[in-house]
Order: C-alpha cells, then structure tokens, then sequence
C-alpha cells in the first residue's frame, strides 16, 4: 500500500516553545445519545475508556476519547486502526440510532511543549488558557486566529492541538509566527 | 522661553543623557523625558501648525489630551504620523518632524489662511463647496487637500510586529493611579483575579506631582509601597504603557500595550492588543483639566497650569521664566506655588471669582504671589510665543486694564473626570453644577449579561477631586468589585489622606464673560480643529441644537484627540447660545478607543502569508510544481489552469479541454463538499433538502439533486450517493460544503429537532480525484483495480462501487460535470498524492494530463450544465434555469416549494436560462454582458432584457457559446438578441438550446 502522509508531514518548529505535527492520527466521529448506556458501552469496548464529561479528555492504553458536545464523542486511535473501530462501533450499535465515521484524514494534530504554550495559543484564541480556566483534561473547541480548533492540555507543558487538514499549513505557520522568541507576555 | 531648571525633574535621569532629532535639529534630553518636555527643555515652543488655519501651536498638556503637538515619528518602515509628544517616552535617536506646514515650521505660507480665517467660518466646507458642482474637484479639492489635515500617511510596508493576547479576569482595573492602585489592593487582598493596566510608564498618576500626603507618607513613598505590595500578589498582575482602550458588552474591553516605543532595540512584537473578559472593570482614569477661552489661548506658551506643574516637576522644564496663572479654581494655585518653588516668578494670578479663600490661594498669598480676583485675560499678545496678557474684568467685555509681560500662561477652567470607558458601552452621565462637570451616574452603568453593571468608576474619574475621597471612592469600589466576583474583602477602611479646605469653583466657559465678538473669534475650544467660540455661536445661530449636529457642522471634537479637551467647554457654550441647560445639550456619544491606538494592533498577526487561512488539498503541493495559475474559490485555491513552461494561460485552457475530450484529463475535485446524513430519518431529511426525491434512490446509486433556500431560490447542487438503508453521502459544491452542513444542522437543531438524524462534514476526509475522459476506464485498470468492477456493463453512469485502486481503499463514483466517460474516484486524503501520482503514471500511456477550473467550466458549459454562482445569483428558482425535471411534484413537501408557487414565481416572463450562439462563431460576449430590446425607456435607459451568465470560448466545437438568463427566454428559441458592449459596438446572438455538445449523452454512457 502507498504510503499514507499527513498534512505537514510531522514538521517542526523550535521558538519561545517547541511544535511538532503529530503525523499520522487515528479519529473517529461518534455521533449519539451520549447518555445511553449501549451508547457509552461501546466507546468502552472500543477504547477501554468510560464516556467523557462535559469537555472533558480521557486517554488510555487503547486511545482516547474526547467530548466534543451534547452528542458527539472523538474517539482516537491508531491511524490504521480507525476503520477497524467504525466497524466495531457499528456492530456494537445495531438498533440504535449513531454515526460513527472515520475523521483521520480530515485533521491536522499538533503537539506543543515549553512553559509558555498556554500563552502562544492565548494569542490567537479567545478562550480562557489559564489554569483555572482550562485544567489539564479539559478539551476546548475554539479558535486560533482564523480557524476553527480543538486544543487540551495532557500535562502542564504539553498542549495537543487539532484543526483541520486542508489550514494545516497555515496553522503551522501560524504557530510558528506566534511561537517567535521574546514574545510571549508572560502572564498565564 | 521654556528651558530646563537647575535640580527638579522626578522622573528623568540626568546621569543618562539622550539624543534626538526635531526637523532635522540635534537636541539633547534625558532617559525618563517625554518628547514634549524635551523639546520644552530646548526652547523648542512651536512644535506645529493648526489644521485650518496653519496657525503657529505649541505644546498644551502633557498628557494624552494634547491636541496641538502631534508629531511625525522615524522613518520608512517605522514612520508613523500624528504622533502624541506627550507620550511618546524619549529615547536615544529619535526622530521626529513636525507636521502640517509649508515650506517649514517658522514660515507657513499656509498660515495665510489664519489672515482669512474670518472667511472659514462654521461649516465653511459645506457652504462653500456646494456650488458650482464642478468646482470642487478641479478647484478646492486639490486646494484644500495640500493646505488641510495633519501627518503624511506612512509609504512604507510597517517594519514592526504586533499581536493580539486573549486574555480573562476576574476584575481589570484602568488607570494606577492612586485610585486604580487602592482599588486594585482592596480586590487583590480579597482574593480575586485582578488586572492593572496604566497607559503611561509611572505608577500613581498625579498624586505625586500635586503633594499629596497618604497615610502620613508623600504620596510616591505610598505609591511605592502599594505597587510592591501589588507585585507580591499572585492573583494580581500590573502592565504599565498599557491603555485600556474600549469597553464593549459582555465584560469584554481592549487594552493597547507599548512594548517597544519607548525602547526600539527591544524584541518582540512593538505593540500588543490585549482583549480581555472581565467581569468587572473599574475605571480609575482620573480628570483631565479644561482651558480656558480666552483670546489668544492658543499662542505658543498658554498651557494647561496641571501641565506646567507635571513639566517642572516630574521633568525639571520651566516652560517659561514670568509665567502668568488664570483660572477659576483653586487647584491652579498649586502650579503657582511649585512655579515659585522652582525659583521661578508668578507675575499674577489672575482668577475669575470675585474671592479666593481657599487654603492654597492663601498659601499662594504667603509666598508673595500677586493674586488678582474677579479678573480676565482679555487677550493674549504674541504670535509664535507668549509675549504678554492683557487683564480685564471678568466681569466685562474685555477693556484691558493693565499689560503683564511673561513668557508663558498657565490656564485651569476645571477638571473633567475621564468618563469615556464609563460611557464606551452605554453608561450615563449626571452634570455636577457645584464643580461643573459631567460624572459616571451610579445608577445607570453599562450592564452585563446578568442585568448589573460591569463597570464601577474610581476616584478622579468618579468625580471626586481630593485626595481622601478619591481613595474612600477607591477603596469601595475594589471591595464591591471583589464582592461581586466571589472574593472575599477584608472590613477595613481606605487609608486617611490630608486635605486642603477649598472654595468652590466658578464655571468660566468664556473669557471675559461678556467678551465681543472680535475677541470671541481669537478664543480657541478645539485647538486641532481651529474651532472658536465664534463658531459654536454661529452654529447654533444657524440653528444646530443637537450637540451631534454642531459637533459635525463645525469640526468640533473630532480627529486624533477627539475633544478631549474641547467637548465641555463646546458644548457649555452651544447651551449658552441655545440658552439651555447644559445636561439637556448633553454630550456626543463616547466612542472607542480612548486615544488612537495602531493599526497594526488592530491587524494584529493577520498580515502577509497569514493575512487569510487558504485551504489546501492533499494534491496542492504537486499543483503548485507544475504550473498551476492559483485561482481562489471559497477559502481553496484551485488552479484556473497547469501551465506548461512557455505556454500562455488561454493556450494552456485550450490545451486541457482538447486533450481531456479526446484522450484523458486528471481532475483535482477534493475541494467538493461532502456530508455524512444519517439514521432512521435520514430518507425523509434528505427528500426535504433536496427538491427532487432522494429518499427512493437505491444503494449503491447517485443521483444529482438541487438545494433550495426556504424562498424557493436555488442555492446548492451535487450529487447524493446513497451508502446504505440509512446513510447518505450529499456532495456540495466546493464553496458550500461548511455553509450547507450549517443548514443542515440549523434545520434538525431548530424545526426537526425529533428527527433521528445526524450528519458530519467529511469534505477533508478524502482526496477525489476526477478522472475524466475517453481513455479513463483504461487509466483506471491499468492502475490495478481489486474489489470492485469498473466496467461499462458493471458500473454503469450514475452508479458507485468500493474496493482499491493502485493498492488504495478508493470509492469510485461513475459521475461526469463534463459529459465525457468520467469517474471520480475518492480516496483517503493521507494516501490523495499518492493516488494522483499513481494516475499520471498509469495514465502517461493513454494521453493523461491533467486540468484546472476554466477546462472544467468550459466542458460543463459545452453540456449546458449550470454553475452555482454563475447561473444563480440568490434571485433564481431552478424552473428558471430549465430543471423542472429535478423538482418532485410527488413530494409534499421540501424547502422552497411553497415559495415556488407564488404567483410571481410562476411568472412566465421571468428571466430563463438559454443558450447563446454568437452570429460570429469567432466573437465571444463578455461576461454579464446585457441583453436589450426595443424602444428606450422613458429615463433614456435601454430596455434591459436580461445578462450573459456564462461565456466561453469552445475549442471543442470551434465556436463561441454562452449561457443567459433572458425574460421570458424559454420561449425565445431562434431569437437573435442585441448585446451592446460599448462604444456603439453591438454583439448579436442566436436563442439556442444551452446544450451544445452530446445531448444525448452517448459519451459519458461509453
């Protein structure tokens, strides 16, 4: 098979923080009735992790599972094993009403790590990246600068970012521009 | 003449001295200096001319209130006109030029306006220009462009780098001054999250320069103590050069922070624009002091007295050696005791009250100033400086009494509290007689989302002038601010301040009181827009009452410094003439920002390759290097066309229809939207979006479909693919896919909530590929199909199989917008270039090249298949354009069929789509080309009968054709209409069926 390539092709960047496009992502859109024990079930079974709360972010072994709104899931995953999952999703859902479909290849994910990386994306996102106001575990759907983005915190340096494929580009350059050395204010 | 003093200066290092440049001169002045005090410092009194009449203006304030000394500042990608001198902090190498003169600053030949001036009275502009209509743009225009207005715009792209911080807080205090800094503490010490911004580099405002003492300390030792106390806080954070800039709903204000002005070597971006949610604010921008109106109030040396004493003190400048204090209060007797202190000599105090017995007048008295009560200046004399004043009764009109020569004047008229950021988002003002002033009204602020006002003003800016109320004032409002943000403030009261007994002030608004109109000509309101006394009265004379209409009518508080000296005493002078009250004038509407803050601020980071998001497909890498002519289509860019290396666009367009006709052409199509709908109703869902029936389309089939808006008009197409029982895949177009999935959920969050249906935009999910044209089954075979069949018999038009193609999962769709054998075959978008090489490598032995959008609009025309955006403009119904054929009259219902009903839509005259063949096959009509008919209208217009929608020439039929939509043109067939397309040139063309090239579709069934 052809090799699969992501939108930045895992390129990197090293400013006032460091980023790195992940390369090859697993995610998956489930769609339901998020309070639905066959529902919540089957996000079990399929990524060993019980359904999220209200915005947050959980990771396993198995991948991960992420709250998107009142009924939408991102389940993430191995990139080739997303079409695998859809599958098991469907068949653990039968009779009830879901959509489950397989969103690899319409993202672009970023990885940001330093101490500053609240503050870079504070530049161009208008919610609250402070502590209080994003915990780590939390997921935020917003945007930075121009585009539409998903970003959460896994540890207190490490900020994940998603968007989608076809701004990777320019998100990439737009974290580069805001990541330069001297410009981060220093408050968050 | 203004020079530096000997020891004062608080704020300025004499051990570090700096250089700079005013019009080219070398000055000197010291780290700590503004540009103003250092221009002051070397005499340097004429720093500009007037707007109007290019009179000679010197420095006035000293700080963002200045009206007169604007400056433009560096060079080349640095310059920046209108430059405040007042706040702009000195640094080694500035360079500054003065603005608004010909040929130079000491000799204006503009200024010969100042000897007309009696000819450029109130609304001179609109008077003046009306008549003859021609006038204007050949005579004054050019005149009055060159003569008027301030700085030169920049010519160069800005050099520097600026960016936008999100930011949120429990509360944000403006203004640290002493009010904005016990506010601060009493919030910070209860716990809540607190930001402090100051515009200017200094903590504590004008305590410091005034004497106060608080706490039984000088006010700069408490100063000192607050702001280190503050800094000790974790759940407080102070930015000074930072302006809180506009108050908008909802908590949310703008803060505009200097980093680098006053120290351009620093990195980093120059400025930073801070947009902040909070849930409270509190403004704490202290007062700003009124001139006086009195002749000759704007000669070069009349000064405000807060600002004489702020230029001594806080900058060691004397502005002058005699200088004369006027006034009507008793704040401006501290400027003649610091004048004095300096060594300095106070000619007089000249104060309007009949009395003045307050403690400082008499403190005043002690140190053997000559104070003249009742008394006026009655003018000025002096051209490009201060000679001398003339004192009269204020009482009068203006009969000198006595000549007292000086070099400067120091006038106060009273404070106004800086409410703009009160009033930003709707807070009201109450008139304060006993001190003349307008203050924020505590029952009328701004209120936010949960009914209570968001922003409480402090001290000065609340309307409290002594030290210890403005701190009691303070004290309460960080403690309620505190309170109502969850903190806990701790019981305890504001630190005691002491005070001076004073008298109450006299409101002046003209000067004498009775002051003729020759002298009322000379007295200056707004000094950057030369707006007089005379003015307003004449305007009001003329019958302008709204405060709103004189403003605009004579220039009165507009431009860069928007009034803020001259609204109070405009508007107080209009009441005057009106004969009404002052709070019925009222004032004109606060408007962000406070003081001009940059545009690239305002920009931000949204310049240059990030100035706009451009979408890119999995294939854009490779269009790129091989040729493609960009051409935006929503946020894509998609490639008009491939250039070959020499070869001209049309060649290349011409090239690609030709080659994809008779061989085969790869098409990058991953831009087409694609949404997932599915669940039980998704058959129902679908049979109401679209106007033909969907819902019976069979797996494993596709079928073209039309999306009406709720008014009937057509406002997406595509073709739906059915996945399974439940599923569908509803194709948009490549600018639709977002707008539509909107519409989508709009209608199930909104009308259809009990629907069970749900949908997801999987546009970026793949890459699809188009391959398109008589060889294109061969392409396709060669690159190895598995799982699926792609043959004629097997996968018939209109029909799609899953399975791999060059080892790639692949959907194939047997679907063609250009009426030739066609698939389109979608991938996954990490494995879309792969796939795209593998076709052009399959496909060299079969001719394969691939297109850009004008081969693909060229062929779809060629088959008379609409576009989106072409063929429709908001105002078209499908019937129009001839697909009745695509709208059910089985289904009850869908969105846009009740619309289609009305009369008028069913109009049999309405403009319908046809096809065009020009009388010459060689001649192709321009786009939007207008068709007529008949006699003239009785307008002398020509009888428009309808526009060219699309126009094309076709190098597979070797002939022009077009599509229009013509007034009744259904009916039409045979018709030759007239298409004017200027200088009395006129294009023919023949009605024809907009199908031009295999109507029966014998190719895209091969």
């Amino acid at each position: 098979m052809p090799e699969a390539v992501s939108s930045m092709a895992g390129a990197e960047f090293s400013g006032a923080v460091d980023i790195r496009e992940d390369g090859l992502q697993g995610m998956v859109t489930l769609r339901g009735d998020l309070g639905d024990a066959k529902v919540a079930g089957a996000v079990k079974a399929a990524v060993g992790l019980a359904m999220p709360k209200a915005r947050q972010i959980k990771k396993g072994k198995n991948g991960g599972v992420a709250w998107m709104s009142p009924d939408e899931v991102l389940l993430l995953c191995d990139h080739a094993g997303a079409d695998a999952l859809v599958a098991k999703l469907d068949k653990a859902l039968v009779g009830v009403h879901h959509l489950a479909v397989n969103v690899s290849d319409a993202r672009a994910m970023f990885t940001l790590t330093g101490t500053g990386v609240r503050e870079v994306i504070a530049k161009g996102a208008p919610a609250d990246l402070s502590p209080a106001g994003l915990p780590i575990g939390e997921i935020r759907r917003s945007r930075i600068g121009q585009i539409a983005a998903a970003f959460w915190l896994s540890e207190a340096e490490t900020l994940h970012l998603v968007c989608f494929r076809s701004v990777g580009a320019h998100m990439f350059r737009w974290l580069e521009n805001a990541a330069a050395a001297d410009t981060l204010p220093g408050v968050l | 003449m203004s020079t530096r003093l000997a020891d004062t200066g608080r704020l300025i290092d004499r051990t570090k001295p700096l250089e700079f440049r005013f019009n080219g001169k070398r000055f000197k002045g010291f780290a700590g200096d503004t540009l103003a005090s250092a221009l002051l410092a070397n005499g340097q009194v004429l720093v500009g001319r007037s707007y109007k009449y290019h009179r000679p203006r010197g420095i006035i304030a000293a700080g963002p209130e200045e009206p007169n000394a604007l400056v433009g500042l560096g060079r080349e990608g640095r310059f920046e006109p209108n430059q405040r001198t007042t706040t702009t902090e000195l640094f080694d190498g500035l360079y500054a030029t003065s603005q608004n003169h010909w040929p130079s600053l000491e000799f204006d030949v503009g200024a010969v306006n100042r000897v007309m001036s009696r000819f450029f009275p109130a609304g001179f502009y609109y008077k003046t220009f009306m008549f003859p209509r021609f006038a204007w743009k050949h005579l004054f225009e050019p005149v009055v462009r060159q003569a008027a207005g301030l700085g030169k715009p920049p010519k160069h792209r800005d050099a520097d780098r600026y960016e936008y911080f999100y930011y949120h807080s429990d509360i944000v205090v403006i203004g640290g001054g002493i009010a904005g800094l016990q506010a601060a503490l009493q919030a910070g010490r209860a716990g809540v999250k607190v930001l402090l911004v100051e515009q200017t580099a200094h903590w504590g405002g004008r305590a410091p320069v005034d004497g106060a003492k608080i706490a039984g300390k000088p006010a700069a030792d408490w100063v000192a103590g607050a702001v280190a106390e503050l800094q000790a806080m974790d759940n407080v954070t102070l930015r000074n050069r930072t302006m809180g800039a506009g108050v908008y709903d909802h908590g949310y204000l703008t803060a505009y922070e200097r980093l680098s002005d006053h120290a351009p070597e620093i990195p980093g971006p120059r400025h930073r624009l801070w947009r902040i949610r909070a849930r409270r604010i509190i403004t704490a921008t202290g007062a700003i002091e009124r001139p006086l109106a009195f002749a000759g109030n704007d000669v070069p040396g009349v000064m405000l007295a807060g600002a004489v004493r702020d230029y001594v003190t806080n900058f060691g400048v004397s502005p002058g050696d005699r200088t004369v204090i006027v006034t009507n209060n008793d704040d401006a007797y501290r400027t003649a005791i610091a004048l004095k202190q300096a060594g300095l000599v106070v000619p007089a105090v000249i104060d309007a009250r009949d009395s003045a017995d307050g403690d400082l007048p008499a403190r005043a008295r002690k140190l053997g100033i000559r104070v003249d009560t009742g008394k006026a200046i009655a003018r000025v004399s002096g051209n490009k400086k201060v000679e001398g004043v003339s004192i009269c009764m204020q009482a009068g009109e203006g009969s000198a009494l006595e000549e007292i020569k000086c070099d400067a004047v120091a006038m106060s008229g009273g404070w106004s509290p800086v409410v703009h950021l009160w009033s930003h988002c709707g807070g009201k003002l109450d008139w304060d007689r006993d001190h003349a002033m307008f203050r924020p009204d505590p029952n009328r602020p701004p209120t936010g989302a949960d009914g209570a006002g968001f922003v409480i003003a402090a001290g000065t800016a609340n309307g409290h002038l002594d030290t210890a109320s403005v701190l009691a004032d303070a004290h309460e409002a960080g403690r309620r601010a505190a309170t109502e943000t969850g903190g806990k403030p701790a019981d305890d009261t504001a630190p005691q301040a002491a005070g001076e007994a004073a008298a109450p002030m006299l409101p002046v608004w003209q000067m004498p009181q009775g002051a003729s109109k020759k002298l009322q000509m000379k007295a200056f309101l707004d000094y950057q827009n030369d707006v007089k006394v005379s003015d307003v009265r004449l305007a009001a004379q003329e019958g302008y009452e709204s405060v709103e209409h004189t403003k605009r009518y004579t220039t009165l508080g507009m431009a860069s410094d928007q009034g803020k000296l001259s609204n109070i005493n405009g508007l107080a002078i209009l009441a005057d003439s009106l004969n009404a009250d002052i709070p019925a004038v009222g004032t004109t509407t606060f408007r962000p920002p406070y003081q001009p803050i940059s545009f690239g601020a305002i920009a931000g980071d949204a310049r240059g390759d990030l100035f706009k998001p451009v979408r890119r497909t999995p294939i854009h890498d490779w269009l790129d290097a091989n040729g493609a002519h960009w051409e935006p289509v929503a946020d894509w860019r998609r490639p008009y066309t491939l250039q070959k290396p020499g070869e001209s666009v049309k060649d290349a367009v011409r090239r690609e229809i030709l080659n994809t006709r008779q061989n085969v052409g790869l098409l990058d199509a991953s831009t087409l939207g694609k949404i997932i709908v599915k669940g039980p109703d998704a058959g129902r869902f679908v049979d109401m979006l679209y106007t033909n029936m969907m819902s019976n389309l069979a797996i494993g089939k596709c079928r073209y479909g039309l999306m009406c808006s709720e008014n009937g008009f057509l406002s997406d197409d595509g073709v739906v693919a059915r996945l399974s029982e439940d599923t569908f895949l509803c194709h948009t177009t490549s600018g639709g896919s977002d707008r539509i999935h909107a519409w989508m959920e709009e209608w199930l969050q909104t009308e259809w909530w009990d629907w069970k249906v749900y949908t997801a935009n999987v546009t970026e999910q793949w890459a699809q590929i188009g391959i398109v044209g008589p060889n294109a089954r061969k392409v396709i075979e060669a690159m190895g199909v598995e799982g699926m069949d792609v043959s004629r018999e097997a996968m018939p038009f209109m029909t799609f199989q899953d399975g791999s193609i060059a080892g790639i999962t692949a959907r194939a769709f047997r679907i063609s917008f250009s009426g030739e054998l066609s698939y389109e075959i979608a991938v996954p978008a990490s494995q879309g270039r792969a796939f795209w090489d593998a076709a052009l490598k399959a496909g060299a032995a079969h001719g394969i090249q691939p297109y850009g959008t004008e081969a693909l609009h060229v062929m779809r025309a060629e088959k008379g298949f609409i576009m989106i955006g072409d063929e429709t403009d908001g105002t078209v119904i499908p019937q129009d354009l001839g697909l009745h054929w695509a709208i059910s009259k089985k289904k009850a219902d869908f969105l846009g069929k009740r619309a289609q009903q009305r009369s008028f839509m069913r109009d049999e005259n309405r403009k319908q789509l046809v096809g065009l063949a020009t009388e010459d096959p060689a001649v192709v009509l321009p786009e939007a080309a207008h068709a007529i008919e008949g006699p003239k209208r009785d307008n002398g217009m020509e009888n428009i009968i309808g526009h060219v929608t699309s126009t094309y020439y076709s190098p597979t039929l070797n002939r022009s054709i077009a599509m229009a939509l013509i007034k009744g043109g259904s009916r039409r067939m045979g018709e030759v209409l007239s298409f004017p397309v200027g200088d009395g040139k006129v294009i023919r063309a023949k009605v024809v069926d907009p199908v031009f090239l295999d109507k029966d579709g014998e190719r895209q069934n091969a």
